[in-house]
């Protein structure tokens, strides 16, 4: 199995080892605060880090799109145009706005933010790059990410403008309407999984992934998380909630400074989550690329570090998804809940009975070509 | 076509067709990007003849330009921008002659419609592709387009050196094309050359 290769760039070596050294020397009380402490600042510093590289390939690829050449002035390539986005955007006033609910109005963008940090924490990075391993992974992730759309709806509530609310309305619609679909969706991989924990459904993977286990049902779930995802982090074909020409911004129109800041980051890091959890689920999350019996072959994909799996695999997904923003125009809400109520939501009924068939008799392709 | 037909064709076509849309935006992808890398691309910059950015008069090797000093560019321009100064002076031959003392022209009025250009009797101006005329203050917007100690070109001097030489100087390759023919019309140049020497 994979422990018998050499995996001489993993992350877990610094941190047994970092472990070993803090209990040679500390009560396990402090040890454990320490850890969490270090572990919450790497959390947050990688949340903003992310964020930024995020924007900045955003910006480059959709003005590849484009046929322009994207921000290339500050810095080599325009590396830097985010880095000074950002301290303009902390330097920036945050205004009050008359006569709007005071407490909400600030309460808002922390809860969007908090939603989007508590799944963020709950997603395996690598191997041993994982802070919270639940045995409920996936119903957490799913539980703790719709939180958001609370952040949402209070910022339209408590703006006091029409675009503010017409925004977080259709908002909440989408959310709620593509909520659904994506617990399906990962439903779907639970059933064939057997689990629900992230640690034990991406070992399940390290022959076959589940996008290939259960061939059909699997691909089917696999769009249908990905639109769903997509809809909601209100981005692409589905960001009727921001629509420009209508509603200015839409719900965070009378945002400014750090606060529209917390939107946008929780904007971007929505996607990377949506994409990160997708990988995990459906693409061998961490697992290197692995074939039974190559054992060359093996070796030499295991000796890639995990978070590089990880990482270029959530890549992957995140071209895929501004791509689709990039490439088709934006629904109109009917057809927004038509393509919900009507399409998605039926195919997916389908389809994780058609995957409970599978599992039951013996098709999956695990079970076909007995891998392990 | 019944409701469930309709439903699954309407599915399928539009799967096709959204990844049709997709295909296209992955070619554009890999395009060659359009923009112009402006300061940057100065040298290879490409700006049409017949933009007009600033009024120029020519003047030649000799300080010479055509300008009467008429004044018709002036009363033709229609918001003011050109401004004619003329002095009268007294010629060798006792002749009075107007001549032109400063050609002014505003560029922050002029909305470059060219008519001065067009009706410039002796075509004295013209509008240049020059397009960096960004200046710090407004004063500088105006400008005196004639040089500093320029005159008006002569016009019946330059007539003559330009008669005689050409005309050897286009039969002689001409005579290397064609050697039958042309021969003699190049020997008959050659006769009369010394002839209009003696003369």
């Amino acid at each position: 199995m994979i422990l018998n290769y050499s995996q001489p760039l993993e992350v877990t070596n610094l941190t047994s080892w970092l472990d070993s050294a803090l209990r040679s020397s500390m009560s396990e009380f402090w040890v454990l605060l320490i850890e969490f402490v270090i572990v919450g600042a790497l959390l947050l510093t990688a949340y903003a880090v992310i964020a930024l590289i995020l924007i900045y390939a955003e910006r480059k690829i959709t003005a590849f799109f484009q046929a322009r050449y994207g921000p290339n002035r500050v810095g080599k390539w325009g590396l830097l145009q985010s880095v000074a986005d950002m301290i303009k955007i902390l330097l920036k006033e945050i205004v009050k706005i008359n006569r709007s609910d005071r407490f909400l109005f600030f309460a808002a963008p922390f809860f969007m933010i908090v939603a989007s940090m508590l799944t963020f924490g709950a997603i395996p990075f690598g191997k041993g790059l994982h802070a919270v391993d639940f045995n409920i992974g996936v119903l957490y992730v799913t539980a703790v990410s719709s939180l958001g759309i609370i952040g949402v709806l209070l910022a339209g509530w408590s703006s006091n403008n029409k675009y503010s609310m017409i925004g977080a309305m259709r908002s909440g619609a989408q959310f709620v309407s593509y909520e659904l679909s994506a617990g399906f969706a990962l439903m779907t991989i639970v059933v064939l999984a057997g689990t629900m924990q992230f640690s034990t459904m991406i070992e399940g993977q390290r022959f076959c992934w589940n996008i290939f286990n259960g061939h059909i049902s699997s691909i089917i779930a696999f769009v249908i998380y990905l639109i769903s995802g997509h809809a909601e982090t209100n981005r692409g074909p589905f960001d009727l909630p921001e629509a420009e020409s209508e509603l200015t911004a839409g719900y965070h129109t009378e945002y400014s400074g750090l606060q529209f800041g917390f939107y946008y980051l929780a904007e971007y890091l929505n996607m990377f989550i949506i994409a990160s959890i997708a990988t995990t689920v459906f693409l061998g999350g961490y697992l290197p690329i692995q074939i039974q019996g190559w054992d060359a072959f093996n070796g030499i994909m295991a000796f890639i570090p995990s978070y590089v799996w990880f990482f270029g695999k959530t890549a992957v997904l995140i071209f895929l998804s501004l791509w689709v923003r990039w490439s088709f125009p934006r629904l109109r809400i009917d057809q927004l809940l038509n393509l919900e109520w009507k399409y998605l939501l039926p195919i997916n009924l389908v389809n994780i009975v058609l995957m409970v068939i599978l599992v039951l008799t013996g098709l999956t392709l695990k079970d076909i070509f007995g891998i392990l | 076509m019944s409701s469930v037909s309709k439903y699954f064709s309407g599915l399928f076509t539009g799967i096709f067709s959204l990844l049709k849309g997709m295909s296209v935006t992955w070619k554009e992808l890999w395009t060659p990007k359009v923009t112009q890398q402006y300061p940057e691309n100065r040298d290879t910059l490409v700006i049409s003849e017949r933009f007009r950015c600033e009024l120029v008069m020519p003047h030649d090797e000799n300080n010479e330009h055509a300008c009467t000093a008429c004044g018709i560019c002036q009363m033709n321009c229609p918001n003011g921008t050109i401004v004619v100064t003329s002095q009268m002076i007294e010629t060798e031959d006792g002749k009075k002659k107007k001549i032109l003392d400063t050609h002014q022209w505003d560029l922050g009025m002029c909305t470059f419609c060219n008519l001065c250009v067009i009706t410039c009797p002796s075509d004295a101006i013209k509008f240049e592709n020059t397009f960096e005329n960004a200046v710090f203050t407004r004063s500088k917007l105006v400008q005196k387009i004639n040089h500093e100690g320029s005159k008006l070109r002569e016009k019946k001097k330059e007539v003559k050196p330009v008669e005689t030489k050409p005309v050897v100087e286009v039969k002689t390759p001409v005579a290397e094309a064609k050697p039958v023919v042309e021969e003699k019309a190049f020997e008959e140049v050659k006769h009369e050359e010394p002839k209009a020497e003696k003369e």
